[in-house]
């Protein structure tokens, strides 16, 4: 087992100096979410004048969301660099190594929570640039950074699966954009929830990106998680949301690992 | 399909085994790689696995390298079994795939250092490992270089490189060759020779005649999942006895005369005769007796001459006369039908072997 985290250490740092080296990435990645932030801010900043909002400071509740948005999306990509590397032959070169399949997918899935976690505090900075506050603090912001780096993991994990057994770019596009705007609205992204039709209150329930929206939110504003209800953080909410993506992104890991396997028979 | 087999060289009849493979079989689906694949690759030696596209080669490397496992059969590599030692198999052999697997994004030190790490190097250990090796390959003055601006060559070497890294005993190199130009290739060999004159057990997989007959101190011919003939190039060729002479006349021969018949009275020891057209082929002992006689019996006959070439035999002849199809004709077919997954190889693209008829000696 320590074997497997150091070699995951040296796969991790490997695909993080890859990343490095790709300067149109690095900046296509810091500026999407803060053209999220900035434009839907301005688009949608009339819905705090919709009756029953609660709040009035439209970048302050979308900023949580639009982090673990992001996270959301870029991890959903994360397949294409794997299959990248699969066309390379990179996977089978490291598969040919004594070190696991298991450190592969971790030092890889590890290069993404780096990742979320420098796209997040990036956001959180320009959130407060825009005068929004964070009530929850320190603490507050731990949580939102736990909970995207839980999310984008899952979702990773998934694009993992599909590149490993699709071996297709087109496969893991058409799905990953089958899911990501849909899954996005219908979330709390942008919308409260005691504003939604009924049956889409439903949905949003069990979207697991809209888990890691309500807890991030309600962690980083001192707010319940029913937005209607007063009163602060409402951790007994946050901690099942929590410990919902932590199940998903363990189930999804636990899936990725299968596809790597049927990969490798077919190789 | 016969198989060939020839003796040992003399002098080293019972050197340790690097490899050892009895009976592999692969299958994809319904396509069947390898068909009872035996191989025995002594240590210390380049050994060429000869064949055209699809004929199993990256199929056999793949399981001997525990990349892929066999449907049937066993193996050993560097005295670990491929199955149920994995592990230790993947510590001692060094790896160079058709597709390379170096990170271009990286430079080539960087690519050096972490295949060291992953292989339980310290830092510094695998720093110094790979200084030495970038040295060695002649990439001193890339080396910080990201590969991507990397010639084919110097890619080729930085793979080779990353291959030898954790000094493996056996050295696999899938089709190291495919693609690249001809003083590439000329300087990968080089490569391959001084690691052969350090003492390395190199498995060479390769599709070009010429480069196994350069490079290989034995070789098998694989052809459909199976290995046809094996021994030392020399050996294999010495085999087919005598001189290939092929003969164009400018013009059919008329029918009802029996070329073969003519032929086989105007000189003696002539044998294997095969008329196609107005192209004859026959093999002699000594060539250069034959010819003047071969000669002078069509003249007799009025059957006028374009040329005639008189060959050592080659290692398109072996593959000839163990498949019975000519190995250009074989490679080209298998490239046009890659089998299942397993033929990703045979997808790339790659130039028409080195006719094999240049290579008369």
């Amino acid at each position: 087992m320590s074997t497997t985290l150091a070699q995951s250490r040296h796969f991790a740092y490997r695909a993080l100096l890859s990343l490095w080296r790709q300067p149109w990435w690095i900046a296509v990645t810091l500026i999407q979410p803060i053209v999220w932030l900035v434009l839907f801010g301005a688009l949608f900043k009339s819905v705090t004048q919709i009756p029953g909002f609660a709040g009035d400071d439209f970048t302050q509740f979308i900023a949580p969301g639009v982090i673990v948005m992001t996270a959301f999306f870029s991890a959903g990509w994360a397949g294409m660099g794997l299959l990248n590397d699969m066309q390379a032959g990179v996977v089978d070169r490291f598969l040919v190594t004594p070190a696991s399949r298991s450190a592969q997918l971790i030092g890889r899935t590890a290069q993404g929570a780096v990742t979320v976690i420098v796209q997040s505090l990036i956001i959180v900075g320009l959130a407060l640039l825009l005068g929004a506050s964070f009530p929850g603090g320190v603490i507050g912001i731990l949580v939102l950074l736990l909970v995207a780096v839980l999310l984008a993991v899952a979702v990773a994990a998934l694009s993992y699966a599909l590149a490993l057994a699709s071996g297709k770019e087109e496969t893991v596009i058409a799905v990953m954009n089958f899911f990501m705007l849909p899954l996005t609205f219908l979330s709390t992204s942008f919308q409260q929830k005691q504003l939604m039709p009924d049956w889409m209150q439903t949905v949003t329930d069990l979207n697991p990106l809209n888990w890691g929206i309500e807890a991030a939110r309600s962690a980083t504003l001192d707010v319940p998680v029913d937005l209607s209800a007063g009163g602060g953080a409402d951790w007994g909410e946050i901690g099942l949301r929590a410990g919902g993506l932590v199940v998903l992104a363990l189930a999804c890991l636990w899936v990725t690992n299968r596809a790597f396997r049927a990969y490798q028979r077919q190789v | 399909m016969s198989t060939t087999t020839t003796t040992a060289p003399p002098g080293a009849p019972d050197r340790p085994l690097a490899i050892d493979a009895r009976g592999l079989i692969k299958r994809y689906g319904d396509v069947e790689a390898l068909r009872g694949l035996d191989l025995q690759v002594p240590a210390g030696t380049v050994f060429g696995l000869l064949g055209p596209n699809g004929a199993g080669k990256s199929t056999t490397v793949k399981i001997l390298t525990t990349l892929a496992a066999p449907t049937g059969g066993s193996a050993t590599v560097a005295g670990a079994d491929i199955l149920r030692e994995s592990g230790a198999v993947r510590r001692r052999i060094g790896v160079v795939s058709q597709a390379s697997g170096t990170d271009k994004a990286l430079t080539g030190r960087e690519n050096l250092v972490l295949q060291g790490r992953i292989h339980g190097m310290g830092k510094a250990e695998a720093r110094e490992r790979a200084d030495e090796l970038l040295t060695r390959l002649r990439l001193d003055d890339a080396r910080d270089r990201v590969v991507s601006g990397y010639s084919g060559g110097m890619q080729r070497r930085v793979d080779i490189a990353t291959a030898l890294m954790h000094r493996p005993q056996v050295l696999f190199l899938d089709e190291p060759t495919t693609g690249l130009d001809p003083e590439i290739r000329a300087d990968l060999w080089q490569v391959v020779r001084e690691l052969a004159d350090d003492g390395m057990t190199v498995l060479l997989t390769t599709h070009y005649l010429e480069e196994a007959d350069q490079l290989a101190a034995e070789l098998a011919i694989v052809d459909r999942g199976r290995v046809v003939a094996k021994g030392t190039p020399a050996a294999l060729k010495a085999e087919l006895r005598g001189d290939a002479i092929v003969v164009e006349l400018a013009a059919p021969a008329p029918e009802g005369l029996d070329v073969e018949a003519l032929l086989r009275d105007a000189a003696g020891g002539l044998g294997e005769i095969t008329v196609d057209g107005p192209t004859i082929r026959a093999r002699v002992d000594r060539g250069a007796g034959a010819t003047p006689q071969v000669l002078q019996a069509l003249e007799a006959r009025q059957l006028a001459v374009a040329s005639i070439t008189l060959s050592r035999p080659s290692l398109d002849d072996v593959y000839l006369r163990c498949t019975g199809r000519a190995f250009s004709a074989a490679d080209q077919a298998g490239a046009a039908a890659p089998a299942g997954r397993g033929g990703r190889d045979a997808t790339r693209s790659a130039p028409s072997p080195v006719a094999a008829s240049e290579e008369s000696r």
